[in-house]
């Protein structure tokens, strides 16, 4: 089992300097919190109008690291000849697509997504969904991209029978609704990273490892935006056996990607 | 020795059936992170008999009685005061009484804008007293929220420049807003510190308040959130912070702004 953040970035965010945006910091950041690999997006395709500009000059910032970053290209769905995009996607090996439906101004569920959906799912490609980016409370006055609604994520897992979805910055009323909102095989593809889910006092993710699924749920930091050092205080702050921090880890991300 | 300056607790009167589950939750994380001593304010009934934000009196007096009863139960919990500030002769004599108590800070909430002139007497009470104020903010608040009449740091730094003999502590710089907006305001004011506690967890954040107001001005913290707090402990330890900045934001400061002897 391999340690692995699925939900990594570089490169500059749009709406505020971030003090650090390379992957040579990325890679010290997971070497000191022992994470071994990680999957990663290219901030500014966030906003860009085309994604594929920044999709190359993604796989630019993290070739010095093959072995440790996988690039996560976006791919625009609404833009014509989005299916270029994915087949470069899949050619380059990539472990999964990104796509921002908000920041993309597409309905998340409509027929855009789910034709995507379709596409990915054929290709047997898992697409991570990311509720939020920042805390709503603290964006920019023009960063007007709207949080995931919870629906979509039910819409889409039912628009195609074989689509995977990893989403990432969940809380525990969204992973709830989607969750008990879905059939149990419905549930089975879709994976949670569980790096927003509240520890103590409140106790929100040991509450859902035991009522959702510890297989349900695996790592995503959110760097160079958030500190790692928090998805592993949850883990240490939970009674857990080793083997199941394993599977919170990167167990659960390998079995569920072999599936 | 690490000081929790922003915790909470329930009691049986906060409406939740778990309450007692979720202080156990908080000792029991506390004493896996090594945290020493709880500061904490119970803020109210928490919703169950008047809101949150805008606690009656009496829910005011019940809170306050619940915590003198923990702080008397468990050696490691001290007690910030909550008071209402619209009920301004309560207030203060609730803060007195709690004070002789035990209690070794004031807690407001959202009750009342931090610069309404209102304030001042408390304000002036917790210089006389020599205990800080915590008081929750809501960084560059853009317009008014459900449920609470929040302040800005610029609307408590109006309150705190007015008086300068007292000690402030701004509430939560990972609790929500933008908090490079509460950094360049408190750059100004000496008199207030900020507590680093909330969900929020960015790492420009860390570097930033580290930078524009150096260790001295911050403070530990967790509010209702423990493994973001553990994180940014643990990310300042290894952010370039030297041991002796971190024994200031771990509890050094702490020490010098509450009352001598309160730890």
């Amino acid at each position: 089992m391999r340690v692995t953040d699925i939900a990594a970035f570089v490169g500059e965010y749009p709406y505020r300097e971030l003090t650090h945006t390379s992957a040579d910091w990325l890679i010290r950041q997971m070497d000191r919190v022992g994470i071994e690999r990680a999957w990663v997006g290219y901030l500014p395709t966030l906003l860009h109008r085309d994604p594929a500009a920044g999709n190359a000059r993604l796989h630019e910032e993290i070739a010095g690291y093959p072995g440790r970053l996988a690039a996560v290209p976006v791919v625009h769905p609404g833009l014509p000849r989005w299916e270029q995009d994915l087949n470069a996607a899949i050619e380059a090996g990539a472990p999964a697509v990104r796509v921002y439906p908000s920041y993309h101004a597409l309905d998340p569920s409509g027929p855009e997504m789910r034709v995507l959906a379709a596409a990915t799912a054929a290709a047997g490609l898992p697409v991570v969904l990311t509720v939020r980016i920042e805390d709503s409370r603290q964006r920019h006055p023009l960063d007007v991209g709207t949080d995931l609604p919870a629906s979509s994520v039910r819409n889409l897992v039912r628009s195609d029978s074989e689509l995977r979805l990893l989403v990432t910055h969940a809380d525990r009323p969204f992973v709830e609704e989607v969750h008990f909102g879905l059939t149990p095989r419905e549930s089975e593809r879709v994976l949670w990273d569980f790096s927003w889910i509240w520890g103590p006092p409140e106790n929100h993710l040991a509450l859902l490892l035991t009522t959702v699924g510890i297989e349900r749920f695996t790592l995503g930091t959110g760097m160079p935006l958030r500190i790692p050092d928090s998805a592993m205080a949850k883990l240490d702050l939970l009674d857990i056996a080793d083997s199941e921090r394993g599977r919170l880890l990167g167990g659960n991300l390998e079995t569920w990607s072999a599936s | 020795m690490l000081i929790d300056v922003h915790a909470h607790f329930l009691t049986e009167s906060s409406g939740r059936s778990d309450w007692r589950t979720l202080n156990s939750a908080r000792f029991e994380a506390g004493a896996r992170i090594g945290i020493t001593v709880h500061v904490a304010s119970i803020l109210g009934s928490w919703g169950a008999r008047s809101p949150v934000y805008f606690p009656s009196p009496d829910d005011v007096d019940r809170a306050n009685d619940a915590l003198i009863e923990l702080m008397r139960a468990h050696r490691e919990i001290r007690g910030y005061c909550l008071v209402n500030p619209n009920f301004i002769e309560h207030a203060m004599s609730e803060i007195a009484r709690r004070i002789d108590q035990g209690m070794i800070g004031i807690k407001l909430a959202a009750s009342r804008r931090a610069d309404d002139f209102l304030l001042d007497p408390i304000a002036r009470l917790a210089g006389q007293r020599r205990v800080p104020i915590l008081h929750h903010v809501w960084h560059h608040r853009r317009r008014d929220w459900p449920g609470q009449e929040a302040s800005d740091a610029m609307e408590l730094a109006l309150l705190a420049e007015r008086h300068p003999e007292t000690r402030f502590i701004l509430a939560h710089l990972g609790g929500g807003g933008d908090w490079a907006h509460s950094l360049r305001v408190v750059r100004e004011t000496p008199n207030i510190w900020i507590d680093l506690s909330g969900s929020g967890i960015d790492v420009d954040m860390l570097e930033r308040a580290l930078d524009v107001l150096g260790a001295s001005r911050l403070l530990w913290g967790s509010d209702i959130t423990m493994d973001t707090a553990w994180g940014k402990l643990r990310y300042l330890e290894v952010s370039g912070a030297s041991a002796a900045e971190l024994d200031l934001i771990r509890f050094g400061n702490a020490r010098q702004i509450f009352p001598e002897g309160a730890f």
